[in-house]
C-alpha cells in the first residue's frame, strides 16, 4: 500500500447566477498508509468537498487524487465512506447492510457471514444481527455504518462527521471504537469533524482548513490518538498539551469565523 | 326540507354521541396508554387516533337515518310517514240560480310501490280499487278515486253530477269551508285546494320519508341484493358484473404499472428519458381519464379493449410520476455509500433505487387504483355489456333505485377493500415506511 496523494487540487463551483465559488484552492496533501488524519475548519471551508473528491463523487476542476498509484476516476471499494447519518439501507437488516460490500463482490455466503459476525462483534452489535436498522438507536446505526464500511476491506476510510449526530456519551464511546479499530486494522482514515476535541483525540495528524478559498491553514502532529488507543479518553484530555493545543486551535477557528462574519457584514 | 331535517338530526347525533361516549369513557375506563397521558393532543397529529366508537356510531347513525327517513318496515325509530288510507271530504256545488248541494269525495291513498312488492304468496301487489260509495242524494253526486302516496290529483267532481261546469256549476266550499279559486285547506291527511280554474285538487301529505323511487328502504335494498345474487341482472350475475369491472381495473392497472414504473425509473435516472417523456407526462397528467372515453370509443370501439386501454392510460401517468419521484427521493448518501461499497449501476438500481422508491410506488398504486376504479365505472356508464357501472346506468333508466344503490354500495366496498389490500401489502413489503 502506498497511501493517498492529494495533488494540487482546486475546485470551483459554477453557480446558476453566473458567479462561482472557489471551494478549494491548491490543496496538496500526502497521506501515508495507516495514517489517522482529522480535518477541522469553519463551516463552508470545503471539507466535505475535499472528501467527496477523494471518494470520487466529484471531479476536481484542477489536480488529481492518487490512491495506490492510480488516479481516482470515480468511487471505488478501496475507499470506504462513513456518512453522518441516513446512509444505511432501511430495507435491509443489520446483517444485510454489513454484508453489502461482500455481496456486491459475489462473495460466497458463508465467507461473508463470517466477516459480518466478526465485525458485528467488534462493534458490539452481535445481538442485533437480524434487526431492521430503523429499530436501532442513532449510535447503533453509526456502528452498523462503520461495520459495513470495514466489511468491504477498504484501504482508506473516509468519514464526514460520522459522530456529529450523536449525544456526548455515545460519541465518546464511538471515538474509542474508532481509535481501537484504527490501531487494530491499520487503515488509513480521514475524518472530518466540527469538534475540536474530536479532531485532537482522533488525529494523529490534524489539518486546520481556512475558507474562501478553501485551503490548508495549519497542520499539527499530535500524540493523543496514540495515547488514546485502548485507554480512557478522559485521561488523555487531562494532558497539559491537550488543553493548550485545543485553546490554540479554538482561537484560530474563532478568528476565521469572525473574519467570515465581518466579511459578510461588509458585503451586505 | 327533508334534507335540512336530515342534516340537523345527523349533526345532533354527532354531538350528542360524542358527549355520551366521552362521559362513558371517563366514567368506565381508566387512562392507561401513553397517548392518553399526553396533555397536548389538539395540534399533535400523532396523538389523534380514530375513535372506534365514533366509527361504529357513525355507521349505525347512517343506517338509522336510512331507516327513519324511508318507508322501511324495520321496527326502529321512524320519521313521520306519508298519509296512507282513506280520506273523505265534502264539496259544495253551487249553480248560477243559487241552488247548492253537497257531495262526498272518498280518496284511497295507496303505497306508490305496491306493484313492486309481493304479498305473502309471492304475487306482485295491485293498485287497489276505488272505495265503494253510493251516489247519494241531490244533484251533486259522491265521488271516489285512488291516489298513490307522494302523488296528487285534480278531482273532476262534476263528471257524475247532474249539473256540470258547462251548466255554470262551481265548487264554492270544501269541507263546508268557503273557498275561492287559488285557496287551500291543510288537513292532517294532506292538502286540499281549489285550482285557479276552480277544480278541487288533493295532495296527500308526504311526511318526511322519502319515496322508494328516491331512496328505497334498507330491507328493500338488501332483498334486491339477494335477488341480484340469485338471478343476476341483464344476463349476468352480480358476481360477473363485479368481476367484469374488477378485471378491467386490474388489467389496466397492471399494464399501467408494468409500463409506467420503468418509464418513471428511466425518467429519474437518465437525462434523455427525462427530457423526452417530461412533456408527454406533464401534458397527459392533467387530462382526466374521463375526457379520453370518447376518443377511446372512436379508436377502439366500445368493447373490452377500449376500456382496458383507458384504464391503462389512467394508471400509466400516475405510476410513472410515482416511480420518478421515488427515484429522486433517494438520499444521495445512500447511492454514494453503495458506490463506495463497490456496487455497479445495475446493483445500485436493484439494491438501492428500487427498494427506496417502493413507498412512493405504493402511494402511487393506491392513487392509481382509486382513479382506475372510478374511471371504470364511468366508462361502463357510457357503454358496456356488463359491469357495475353498466348495471347502475341501466337500472337508473328503469328507475330501479334499489339496484343503483346496491351498485353504489358495492363500488364503495370494493374500492375500500382494494385500498386496504394495497395498504396491507405495503405494510408487509415496506415496513420501514415512515420510520426513518
Ligand atoms: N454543489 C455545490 N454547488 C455550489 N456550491 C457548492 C456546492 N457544494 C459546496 N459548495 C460550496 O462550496 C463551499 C464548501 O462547501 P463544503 O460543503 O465543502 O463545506 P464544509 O467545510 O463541508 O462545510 P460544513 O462544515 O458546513 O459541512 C461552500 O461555500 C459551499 O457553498
Ligand atoms: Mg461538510
Amino acid at each position: 500500500m502506498s497511501g493517498l496523494l492529494i495533488d494540487n487540487i482546486s475546485m470551483r463551483f459554477d453557480l446558476p447566477n453566473g458567479g462561482s465559488v472557489q471551494a478549494l484552492k491548491n490543496v496538496t496533501l500526502d497521506i501515508k498508509s495507516g495514517e489517522l488524519l482529522s480535518v477541522l475548519g469553519p463551516s463552508g471551508c470545503g471539507k466535505t468537498t475535499l472528501l467527496n473528491i477523494v471518494a470520487g463523487f466529484l471531479a476536481p476542476t484542477e489536480g488529481q487524487v492518487v490512491v495506490n498509484d492510480h488516479a481516482v476516476k470515480g468511487p471505488g471499494p478501496e475507499r470506504g465512506m462513513v456518512f453522518q447519518q441516513g446512509a444505511l439501507f432501511e430495507w435491509m437488516t443489520v446483517r444485510e447492510n454489513v454484508s453489502f460490500g461482500p455481496d456486491m463482490k459475489k462473495m460466497p455466503r458463508q465467507d461473508s457471514m463470517k466477516i459480518v459476525d466478526r465485525l458485528l462483534e467488534v462493534v458490539g452489535l452481535q445481538d442485533f444481527k437480524d434487526k431492521a436498522v430503523y429499530e436501532l438507536s442513532g449510535g447503533m446505526q453509526q456502528r452498523v455504518a462503520l461495520a459495513r464500511c470495514l466489511a468491504n476491506e477498504p484501504d482508506v476510510i473516509l468519514m464526514d462527521e460520522p459522530l456529529g449526530a450523536l449525544d456526548a456519551l455515545t460519541r465518546e464511546k464511538m471515538q474509542s471504537l474508532v481509535l481501537d479499530l484504527w490501531k487494530e486494522t491499520g487503515k488509513t482514515i480521514i475524518l472530518i469533524t466540527h469538534s475540536v476535541e474530536e479532531a485532537l483525540l482522533l488525529g494523529e495528524r490534524l489539518l486546520v482548513m481556512a475558507p474562501r478559498p478553501g485551503r490548508i491553514h495549519k497542520e499539527y502532529r499530535l500524540p493523543f490518538a496514540e495515547m488514546g488507543v485502548g485507554a480512557d479518553l478522559r485521561a488523555v484530555k487531562k494532558h497539559p498539551d491537550y488543553a493548550k493545543t485545543r485553546e490554540e486551535i479554538l482561537a484560530m477557528i474563532w478568528e476565521m469565523e469572525e473574519e467570515i462574519m465581518g466579511r459578510t457584514e461588509e458585503s451586505a | 326540507m327533508t334534507g335540512l331535517i336530515l342534516l340537523a338530526v345527523y349533526i345532533a347525533i354527532f354531538a350528542v354521541s360524542m358527549v355520551i361516549v366521552a362521559w362513558a369513557t371517563k366514567r368506565f375506563f381508566t387512562r392507561a396508554d401513553f397517548t392518553s397521558l399526553k396533555t397536548v393532543t389538539f395540534g399533535d397529529e400523532s396523538a389523534v387516533k380514530a375513535n372506534r366508537a365514533a366509527s361504529v356510531i357513525s355507521v349505525l347513525a347512517i343506517f338509522a337515518l336510512w331507516v327513519a327517513f324511508t318507508n322501511s318496515s324495520l321496527p326502529l325509530f321512524k320519521a313521520k310517514g306519508p298519509f296512507e288510507g282513506i280520506v273523505e271530504f265534502t264539496y259544495t256545488s253551487t249553480l248560477p240560480d243559487g241552488r247548492s248541494d253537497d257531495a262526498t269525495v272518498s280518496i284511497l291513498v295507496y303505497p306508490e310501490d305496491v306493484q313492486l312488492t309481493e304479498d305473502a304468496n309471492g304475487a306482485p301487489g295491485k293498485i287497489p280499487n276505488k272505495p265503494d260509495v253510493d251516489l247519494g242524494e241531490g244533484f251533486a253526486k259522491n265521488d271516489t278515486l285512488v291516489i298513490p302516496r307522494y302523488g296528487s290529483k285534480l278531482i273532476s267532481v262534476f263528471q257524475n253530477d247532474e249539473f256540470k261546469k258547462s251548466d255554470g256549476a262551481i265548487v264554492t266550499h270544501l269541507n263546508g269551508q268557503a273557498l275561492t279559486p287559488g285557496e287551500q285547506i291543510i288537513l292532517s291527511e294532506g292538502r286540499l285546494a281549489l285550482t285557479e280554474k276552480g277544480t278541487p285538487f288533493f295532495e296527500p301529505s308526504t311526511g318526511f320519508r322519502m319515496a322508494r323511487l328516491y331512496l328505497p328502504a334498507p330491507e328493500v335494498t338488501t332483498n334486491r341484493f339477494l335477488q341480484l345474487n340469485r338471478e343476476g341482472y341483464r344476463n349476468f350475475t352480480l358476481l360477473e358484473h363485479t368481476w367484469a369491472s374488477l378485471q378491467r381495473v386490474l388489467l389496466g392497472f397492471i399494464f399501467g404499472a408494468l409500463v409506467g414504473i420503468p418509464l418513471g425509473y428511466a425518467m429519474g435516472l437518465t437525462n434523455w428519458a427525462r427530457g423526452w417523456f417530461d412533456p408527454i407526462v406533464e401534458f397527459m397528467r392533467p387530462v382526466p381519464p374521463l375526457a379520453l372515453i370518447p376518443l377511446m370509443i372512436i379508436w377502439f370501439g366500445i368493447g373490452e379493449t377500449s376500456k382496458v386501454i383507458l384504464l391503462f392510460l389512467a394508471a400509466l401517468w400516475i405510476m410513472a410520476i410515482a416511480a420518478r419521484s421515488g427515484v429522486s427521493g433517494v438520499a444521495i448518501a445512500k447511492v454514494h455509500a453503495a458506490y463506495s461499497l463497490g456496487a455497479k449501476k445495475s446493483q445500485i438500481l436493484r439494491k438501492v433505487i428500487i427498494p427506496n422508491s417502493l413507498p412512493e410506488i405504493f402511494t402511487g398504486a393506491r392513487v392509481a387504483m382509486g382513479v382506475c376504479w372510478g374511471t371504470v365505472v364511468a366508462a361502463e356508464l357510457v357503454a358496456a355489456e356488463k359491469g357495475l357501472g353498466m348495471m347502475i346506468m341501466v337500472a337508473a333508466k328503469f328507475q330501479l333505485t334499489d339496484i343503483v344503490i346496491v351498485g353504489i354500495i358495492l363500488i364503495g366496498v370494493i374500492g375500500f377493500a382494494i385500498d386496504i389490500g394495497i395498504r396491507k401489502l405495503e405494510g408487509w413489503l415496506v415496513p420501514w415506511k415512515g420510520k426513518v
